[in-house]
């Protein structure tokens, strides 16, 4: 790792500041940052740690609407009672992310603010609708999440929560691979007031994107069997060497299908 | 360069050290608490697990800096005195190892794990949870018998204590 220099910011607006200096970077769990930097990848002059910063913490549940402050990790959204009540698919889907001691540390914020294709929280997060709150706008999922790597924040903007309406119905189900345990597919399908909306993570060449096939053949009917016989086109989906792109066509229905049926249960 | 202070097995601990210097070196180069090891350094291995603030993490995934301030566990400082804890115990009574490079990380891995799951565990539980640590031994199968009976003595223990509370 290339010398860096670490602030720990005390609160957003403290944060805000010191993310002007030189080339610094946002740190918030350091799950995929840490890493970056160990292997060269990424080599920021300076380092503003977000995950001690209390306003930025914790799951709050009001009604319907859900907020997650940005610094909360995979684990704590994953054992939040409330959420488990408001939202169980997303709980559900924070404890599939990683491993214990990744989830002890990751946060929903930095795994958003990185958009990698194969990460979990972008496809549900464009699934439900939500809402990304940063120190100086709302922006929707639908607008935040631009391609690979890539999202709407500009320089040293912070995400401070994420919220979104609690669906009806929702589930989440990924296909491992079964070294790194990434998503090859993963699905996240929501059934709310304004319709059903169906996210895919792990196999767009452009990263996380909707699938209107699965989600028109579903608004009629929100059932796994309405998703016989529908056909996802392999046309702007990844092939590497773990997956063909025709193979993740495939997968997404397959995927679909387990998630609709678990969202019925 | 910045100032640390921390609580590392109980001990108020401090020393400088760079800001890119990972928690895993800060224990075992500057505290000389080698127990802890590095594996994969990818973060993928789970060798380098450590306890911070109670929960379980990879220290080679985070810098010292940012656990100033914050209580560290290591291997070392499980046991009292030579008394071992109920998981080390377990691993020597079941075999749970073979070269042992991993065991500090599975075992901090495992009490972390146990601590978690009061209401005891089975065995595709613990299979699942043991997704971060990684025996190239393929010891698998005495690893996952150990943390299943140190769930129950540990569980025996916290009934016992209850008693005889109550």
């Amino acid at each position: 790792m290339y010398s860096v220099n670490y602030h720990r910011a005390t609160s957003v607006a403290d944060a805000a500041k010191l993310v002007k200096s030189g080339d610094a970077k946002l740190l918030s769990g350091g799950m995929t940052l840490i890493p970056a930097m160990k292997t060269r990848l990424a080599a920021p002059s300076d380092l503003v740690d977000l995950s001690r910063i209390k306003e930025l913490q914790g799951v709050k549940v009001s009604g319907k609407t859900v907020t997650i402050g940005a610094a909360t990790t995979h684990y704590d959204v994953a054992n939040d009672e409330k959420l488990k009540k408001a939202c169980p698919a997303l709980a559900h889907m924070a404890s599939l992310i990683g491993d214990p001691a990744v989830r002890h540390r990751g946060t929903i914020g930095g795994s958003i603010a990185n958009n990698d294709p194969a990460a979990d929280y972008p496809a549900a997060l464009l699934a439900l609708g939500a809402t990304i709150v940063t120190n100086k706008r709302e922006i929707g999922a639908d607008k935040f999440f631009k391609g690979l790597f890539e999202t709407a924040l500009k320089d040293g903007e912070i995400i401070t929560a994420v919220s979104f309406s609690a669906p009806a119905k929702a589930a989440y189900e990924k296909f491992r691979n079964p070294a790194s345990r990434y998503a090859i597919v993963g699905v996240f399908v929501a059934k709310g007031k304004d319709g059903v909306s169906v996210a895919v993570t792990g196999a767009g060449d452009d990263g996380v994107f909707r699938s209107k096939e699965i989600e028109a053949a579903l608004v009629k009917n929100f059932a796994a069997s309405a998703l016989d016989g529908v056909k996802v086109p392999a046309k702007n989906l990844m092939t590497d060497i773990h997956a063909s792109a025709e193979y993740r066509a495939n997968l997404i229905a397959v995927m679909a299908k387990r998630a609709v049926a678990a969202a019925n249960v | 360069m910045s100032d640390l202070s921390l609580m590392v097995n109980g001990k108020r601990v401090s020393g400088t050290a760079e800001d890119r210097t990972l928690l895993v070196h800060f224990l075992r180069e500057n505290l000389g608490l080698t127990g802890t090891h590095v594996g994969c350094d990818t973060s993928q291995c789970g060798a380098c697990v450590v306890h911070v603030d109670g929960k379980a993490v990879k220290s080679c995934s985070m810098l010292a800096v940012q656990a100033s301030g914050s209580s560290v566990v290591t291997i070392e400082g499980l046991a009292n005195g030579a008394d071992l804890h109920p998981v080390q115990a377990a691993f020597k009574e079941h075999h749970g190892l073979q070269c042992g490079f991993c065991t500090p990380g599975m075992i901090m891995t495992a009490t972390d794990m146990i601590a978690r799951h009061p209401e005891g565990l089975d065995e595709a539980t613990v299979r699942a949870e043991l997704e971060g640590n990684i025996c190239r031994c393929t010891g698998y199968h005495n690893i996952v018998k150990a943390i299943l009976a140190a769930s129950k003595t540990m569980a025996k223990g916290v009934k016992g204590k209850a008693k005889q509370a109550a």
